[in-house]
């Protein structure tokens, strides 16, 4: 076996190792040695991309001295090493961006806490992406779930508690959903290894004996998700929690977390249920009409929303919808739009939170519109790269969101008619919303009014300028060389059933 | 800083900025945090700019200000629905459609569980080869007589391994919740000071028995088997129903125990903070790394030094007894930890 | 249907102890109650578990000296349980600590009163 083949173990001890340690650090040390680490990780990723692309061939690496079924395993493909790559990338950008708001909003005592969740929570995205065990992505995701709710309360002021305390609620319940489908898929087939799993449920459902059963447990864990992702009529928790927390943590929140269980799901979908089974079981269609819903509903709460933190998380809402949508749809053109976007929605939506809170700092802290007027000209690159993300996620051209779009586009039409018609009109509506609360939002922060919050001589800190360079390259990278990564996404997917 | 806005309450500026803005002082203080900023935005104005455009600005802030009391007037509308017949009508219809949707949901897993296997069937699914090898050749190749501690802590360890780092987690946000900080603490005990009638925040140490000698007099009989009953249990969790998780919840009541019997005082001479973060590093650490080195033994079809031992001795099972005693001693640490944070916001 | 139930009747009281957990969640705007609803939910999805393992006759997956013919229980499922309730425990007190937390800051248990003075405090 490869040296290169053990990194993505590698990967998610050491996250856990240095998480434990950073808990006795002082926080600007704990701040180096997760810089470092998620460096270190995006490096190691990279290395496992390319041997999986070159080798053509997923593999699979056993924890353990034992093989598969009782013991647990990892599977690592080339759809996977790249989401690794790619969250790597982002956690690092957002972290860069949001560094000195991290120490500003957060008691020196607890800054080292922040990067000890950082560091858990990248283990646990690492594991969800790499895991090939049922229960073990169940650890996980409660994992990640606490250094989530971390990371919202951690900012330490009542808005962020009562939103960290609504987000629990709501993911205790998810969790609890998803453990309650785990259980019954166990009693089903007697696995908790997903190529396992997926062979006996083949089997169940060519007999037919258990069909009911089967379509519960797949209701519960797809319940269990959408909950922690925020799919449209479970999304009450996503706008307080994103609109409130520290800058970094709303980006990761938003990009990372709630992406992360989305490809859980998609994992789910392949490797445990089958697309087939799924198909039949009108599961899709189930989401397909949630995800319509909410892509309507998000950009609508969005128009009324005059703090712009609140409508970039009400327009994540919408852009969920978008990529529930895209696994809705039940074909795999649908799936590679799906997971397409998850990137260019991760790398504009936590540019956009970063710009954000740059664009509040010279206008007094304030989130409001009327403040914001003219903070375009204060905090240049901040200006630019709100007004870049508010463009990819309309749907210009060149950016990320535009591409993702079309690829959502092309999937509707070989879908089936009924589904493409819809597919096509709220696209066509949902897109007109989007420009019409990120245009009018742009326009706004280049008013030129207001002047009385101008900081003579304000600089937009290094980090920052730094991350929101390279979120804007990302978002032209992701716009214009589209066609690797869709390449890598498809046969990524071909490795994956 | 402070002293300066203090004064600027007085200003000049200030009263001309409160006559355009028609308000009294009565109604300054509910909105204190917003004037707040704006104080502070246009003192750093003034400073700075000697010639201010007045009239602009003060329009904007007039307007920004009628929007904010016009919020808030919502809000007290919001505050009063409670009493008024909509809110009634809608949470009542809530709650009829939550219980109903309750019952819906009870009904669907109702007609699952007739559909499922068999209560106690030995042909079930779940009986398959995995369990089979688990009883059959655990000994072998674990060498732990406990089945489940042999399943646990070597075939899937990498649950466990992440199990614990959800206590560690957990107890770092109780940590980052509750954790009281020292300048603030001193703060209070100034402010209790001068006012000499006790305000229970949440503080229910006040009215806790001090003291109690029938409540010590039992905590010394009973603490010391407790824990060392706690480190039994711990000890022989490879040979007996037990284990880490276990033996340390029971070690952690003792400790919580000792600690309500005889104060915080008594505990923090042999457990403080310190200890605490030590013992759990360490132990997480050790985990991790006894755990990662038979991952990497096992991928790369590595031979394991670990010896195994004759199975039912204490001393066997190669790493399952001191992954044991890492967990006992994580649990134990963080049970506690979670009391006294809960208690006092500290160790 | 209603023998099976009774047949699978560790089941079905899982089921329903799940549904009382999920209605208390749902019907409760008090912090505490809530996590006791969500306690409920998590415990029943353990005694689903542990009763998915149980094997007619059988004995703990201890190793038991001497005689041959001993049918054990499934240790999976005991396993998975284990893990389950060091999970629900950190959530749970997390959960209290947190509500200790809002309850010092807004003397209140219920959430949406919190969320109103939460707004409120902003203006």
């Amino acid at each position: 076996m490869d040296l290169i083949q053990n990194f993505p173990f590698f990967c998610i001890i050491m996250c856990l190792a240095s998480g434990v340690i950073c808990s006795v650090l002082s926080g600007k040390t704990a701040k180096r040695v997760c810089l470092t680490l998620v460096t270190v990780l995006g490096i190691m990723n990279v290395c496992v991309l390319c041997y999986v692309l070159k080798t053509g061939e997923s593999y699979t690496f056993m924890m353990g001295h034992f093989p598969a079924p009782w013991g647990n395993e990892l599977r690592i493909g080339v759809l996977e090493a790249l989401m690794a790559v790619f969250f790597c990338v982002i956690m690092l950008l957002s972290l860069v961006g949001g560094i000195k708001f991290v120490f500003e909003d957060i008691e020196d005592t607890k800054t080292n806490l922040y990067f000890v969740m950082i560091n858990l929570m990248m283990s646990s995205l690492l594991a969800l992406i790499y895991t090939n065990d049922l229960f073990n992505a169940y650890v996980f995701v409660e994992i990640n779930t606490i250094a989530a709710f971390a990371l919202i309360m951690i900012r330490n002021n009542g808005h962020s508690l009562v939103a960290a305390a609504k987000y629990i609620i709501m993911s205790a319940l998810g969790s609890g959903l998803i453990l309650m489908g785990l259980s019954m898929i166990y009693d089903l087939t007697g696995h908790l290894l997903m190529s396992n799993v997926k062979e006996q449920i083949s089997l169940i459902n060519a007999n037919g004996n258990y069909a009911m059963p089967l379509t519960v447990v797949i209701g519960l864990i797809c319940v269990g998700l959408a909950i922690k992702s925020s799919l449209f009529p479970f999304h009450s928790w996503l706008p307080d929690a994103y609109g409130y927390s520290t800058a970094s943590s709303s980006a990761i929140l938003s990009s990372l977390v709630s992406k992360s269980y989305i490809f859980l799901l998609i994992k789910i979908f392949y490797r445990v249920i089958g697309m087939d089974v799924m198909v039949d079981h009108k599961i899709t269609n189930v989401l397909f009409a949630f995800a319509i819903i909410g892509m309507l509903m998000g950009s609508i709460r969005a128009i009324n929303a005059h703090d712009i933190r609140r409508l970039i998380a009400f327009s994540s809402i919408a852009q969920i919808g978008y990529i529930y949508m895209g696994i809705g749809l039940g074909t795999q053109a649908g799936m590679i739009a799906a997971i397409f976007h998850i990137m260019s929605h991760a790398a504009s939506k936590a540019m956009l939170f970063i710009a954000a809170r740059g664009l509040s700092e010279v206008s007094g802290g304030s989130k409001d519109f009327s403040d914001l007027k003219g903070a375009g000209y204060r905090n240049k690159i901040a200006g630019v790269a709100f007004a870049v993300g508010a463009l990819s996620m309309v749907g210009i051209p060149l950016l990320a969101g535009f591409t993702s779009k079309v690829y959502f586009a092309e999937a509707a039409v070989i879908a089936s008619p009924k589904k493409m018609w819809i597919a096509m009109v709220t696209l066509a509506i949902s897109t007109i919303l989007n420009a019409i609360y990120f245009i009018r939002a742009t326009i706004s922060i280049y008013t030129p009014r207001n002047e009385h919050y101008a900081v003579p001589g304000y600089k937009c800190a290094k980090t920052m300028t730094v991350a929101l360079v390279l979120f804007i390259i990302l978002n032209f990278f992701l716009g214009i060389f589209s066609n690797s990564i869709v390449q890598a996404i498809e046969t990524g997917l071909g490795m994956f059933a | 800083m402070s002293r300066q806005r203090s004064n600027y309450e007085n200003t000049l500026w200030r009263k001309f900025e409160r006559w355009v803005n028609g308000e009294d002082n009565s109604s300054m203080e509910a909105s204190e945090k917003h004037e707040e900023k704006i104080q502070r935005i246009s003192k750093e104005q003034q400073q700075d700019v000697v010639d201010f455009e007045a009239t602009a600005e003060d329009v904007n802030e007039l307007i920004s200000k009628e929007k904010k009391r016009k919020i808030e007037a919502l809000y007290r509308k919001y505050e009063n629905w409670p009493q008024t017949k909509g809110i009634k009508i809608f949470t009542g219809l809530y709650r009829a459609m939550a219980v109903i949707l309750c019952a819906c949901i009870i009904a669907l897993l109702l007609i699952t569980v007739s559909y499922l296997p068999e209560f106690g069937n030995a042909n079930n699914p779940a009986n398959n080869e995995v369990p089979e090898r688990y009883i059959e050749n655990g000994i072998e190749e674990t060498g732990a007589v406990n089945f489940v501690a042999g399943m646990i802590l070597d075939y899937r360890a990498f649950d466990t391994l992440g199990e614990s780092h959800v206590l560690f987690i957990a107890a770092c946000c109780v940590l980052i919740l509750l954790r009281a900080d020292k300048k603030k603490e001193d703060k209070k005990k100034e402010q209790k000071k001068n006012i000499t009638c006790v305000v229970a925040d949440g503080n229910d140490r006040i009215y806790e028995p001090k003291n109690d000698k029938i409540l010590q007099k039992i905590a010394f009989i009973l603490v010391p088997p407790i824990i060392i009953y706690g480190i039994y249990v711990v000890l022989n969790g490879h040979l007996s129903p037990g284990g880490g998780f276990s033996g340390g919840a029971i070690i952690g009541a003792g400790l919580i125990l000792y600690t309500n019997a005889f104060g915080f005082k008594k505990t923090s001479e042999f457990f403080t903070y310190k200890t605490f973060s030590t013992v759990t590093v360490c132990s997480l650490l050790f985990y991790a790394g006894a755990k990662s080195y038979s991952f990497y033994t096992g991928a790369n079809h590595l031979e394991s030094h670990i010896p195994k031992g004759i199975p039912g001795n204490i001393l066997s099972s190669g790493l399952i007894l001191p992954l044991n005693i890492a967990v006992g001693l994580i649990v134990a640490c963080t049970m506690y930890g979670f009391y006294s944070l809960f208690r006092k916001g500290g160790m | 249907m209603l023998k099976m139930l009774f047949n699978n009747y560790y089941e079905t009281v899982a089921v329903i102890l799940f549904g009382i957990g999920f209605t208390t969640l749902l019907l409760h705007r008090n912090m505490i109650k809530k996590i006791l609803g969500l306690n409920i939910m998590d415990t029943a999805v353990y005694l689903f578990l542990a009763a998915k393992g149980y094997i007619y006759g059988g004995v703990a997956p201890i190793l038991v000296e001497g005689s041959k013919e001993v049918t054990y229980v499934n240790p999976i499922p005991s396993g998975l349980v284990l893990t389950g309730i060091v999970v629900s425990v950190s959530s749970s007190a997390l959960m209290l600590a947190l509500t200790i937390r809002l309850y010092k800051r807004y003397h209140t248990l219920d959430i949406d009163q919190m969320s109103m003075l939460a707004k409120k405090e902003e203006m």
